[in-house]
């Protein structure tokens, strides 16, 4: 694999480094301070910062405007776009808005229904689904055009990935799924939260049955459980996650003002187990309001430094 | 067919209060087989607004009648006089034959029913959303069930990661339509087309392409 745009991300996985990923959501107001902050922590653990777009469906300062931000911090965004919200002229031109700011990576998903926000009698907009807006920024990347035909003047340069959930229903297109996506222009994937590390694998199993691991940079999802009520929460009602008893049960188990440090210790065993899992080629570990951890598991997963590329 | 549901009595008398004589109207075709604004279901809603009058001492005359249907022109030749009475219309229609008695007709017209979808009879009591006539059915490509209508994301390639169960994220109560579709093709032996990418719809014949109008001037009476 050789990197075909300047996306650093693209790079680290291109040179066969596992890739290392986290990410932050904006906040709930126009002060920046928190979002740098959060960065700051971070930075020299990953190699780039996803930030996320309105997640759960609650308002927040938008994707791009932090992207921005932490691109004049010299950090590597990857600006995730859901298509719950815009329309096919509000995508491209967003898009167009990242390439202007030298933003080279994009998450393209679909984004949770508008009933789990604070706007649950608003409009969803779906004008394209998730891996038709893959398809759009290959296109206006690879062919330099927009949806409508028309020539693009320095086109973009995206490194374009997706999401994907081993873990939903229905199980038997879950492989499949990714096929679609992989040929809709996906080229990594960041996961769903891994927790049923068997499950994962299973379908792992059915990933490189298909060859699709090298088709496509697979990254595993992974966030550190708080304590046994977030494992329980997580488990009852968070759609389409998939938490094991004895996920649960561990930290059950534990003494309360010991959970969270158990939390993190099963997620850098997952992450251990993990590496040796073939065609796992990096790890986006989502912290929720958990930033100033992602250090100490990446020091403890054995992933830093960071590479430099 | 169209399924509408009776609003809220209160709702309907806030509406009505201020006139002297009203005729609740009902149309016996769609919302009659869902039982919500047919004929006889017009008649009810009357005699309830009558004692809703009584009770809130308010001097109000309240009619019925009703058509057949209230969105085609020859069905409203004989409303003449009971329209002609009313100094306004409580139209059980769904929103179309609500705006068409408007239209035939220069006096206040309030819709008795909110439209609620395009739907099917599940049971007795029971309907269901089919159709959002988009103007561009593509269900044959999806083993007969239809996204744009049954997913909340009308997510073209789907499940979308929120799909547990066999049910939609936004309620247990909701099938996911892309199980269905699944379950679909697999029956059909048709899941090898699964993976092919459907693409970007053209939403132009959907509302987006603004109020649609169909024309057959091959059946156009001559004039």
């Amino acid at each position: 694999m050789t990197a075909k745009t300047p996306s650093k991300l693209e790079k680290i996985l291109a040179a066969g480094h596992y890739a290392v990923t986290s990410e932050c959501g904006p906040p709930r107001g126009s002060d920046p301070a928190g979002i740098v902050e959060k960065a700051e922590l971070i930075k020299n653990h990953v190699d780039a910062i996803n930030i996320t777009d309105n997640q759960t469906s609650v308002c927040r300062t938008c994707s791009l405007a932090v992207c921005i931000r932490l691109k004049t911090m010299g950090l590597e965004p990857v600006l995730q776009m859901v298509t719950r919200d815009r329309n096919r002229i509000a995508l491209q031109s967003d898009i167009l808005g990242a390439a202007h700011w030298d933003i080279h990576n994009i998450l393209c998903l679909s984004g949770d229904h508008q009933s789990f926000g604070d706007c649950s009698k608003g409009q969803n907009v779906h004008d394209l689904d998730s891996m038709q807006l893959l398809q759009t920024v290959r296109q206006m990347c690879d062919e330099g055009k927009f949806l409508g035909g028309d020539d693009i003047k320095r086109p973009p340069q995206m490194f374009a990935g997706a999401a994907a959930n081993p873990f939903a229903d229905p199980f038997e297109i879950r492989v499949p799924r990714l096929a679609k996506k992989v040929k809709a222009g996906a080229e990594f994937i960041q996961t769903q939260c891994i927790y049923n590390l068997d499950k994962f694998e299973e379908w792992m199993q059915g990933v490189r049955d298909r060859g699709l691991h090298e088709e496509t940079a697979i990254m595993a999802g992974l966030t550190p459980m708080k304590s046994a009520g977030m494992a329980r929460y997580m488990k009852n009602r968070v759609p389409g996650m998939d938490v094991p008893d004895e996920v649960v049960q561990r930290l059950a188990d534990t003494p309360k003002d010991k959970q969270a440090e158990e939390g993190i210790k099963m997620c850098i065993e997952s992450i251990e187990r993990l590496k040796e899992c073939e065609g796992v080629r990096g790890f986006h570990i989502m912290a929720i309001e958990w930033e100033e951890k992602v250090p100490e598991i990446v020091e403890a997963a054995g992933l830093y430094p960071r590479p430099e590329v | 067919m169209i399924v509408g549901e009776q609003k809220p009595l209160e709702e309907l008398w806030e509406s009505i209060k201020d006139h002297k004589k009203v005729l609740v109207f009902g149309c016996n075709t769609c919302v009659a087989v869902c039982q919500q604004g047919g004929n006889k279901e017009a008649e009810i809603l009357a005699s309830m607004l009558r004692m809703k009058a009584t009770q809130e001492g308010v001097e109000i005359e309240i009619k019925d009648s009703g058509i057949e249907r209230q969105c085609e022109h020859e069905f409203f030749e004989k409303t003449e006089e009971d329209v002609g009475w009313a100094e306004a219309v409580l139209s059980t229609a769904c929103g179309i034959g609500v705006q068409f008695m408007a239209e035939k007709y220069p006096k206040p017209v309030y819709p008795g029913l909110n439209t609620t979808f395009l739907g099917a009879v599940e049971e007795l009591g029971v309907y269901t959303e089919r159709c959002q006539a988009c103007g561009n059915c593509k269900v044959g490509k999806f083993g007969g069930i239809c996204p744009v209508a049954r997913c909340a994301k009308r997510v073209l390639n789907g499940p979308c990661g929120g799909s547990t169960n066999g049910k939609c994220e936004i309620s247990k109560d909701v099938d996911c339509a892309w199980q269905l579709i699944v379950d679909r093709l697999k029956l059909l032996d048709k899941l090898d087309t699964y993976e092919e990418l459907t693409p970007i719809k053209d939403w132009s014949t959907d509302r987006a392409g603004g109020p649609r109008k169909l024309v057959r001037e091959d059946v156009q009476h001559d004039s």
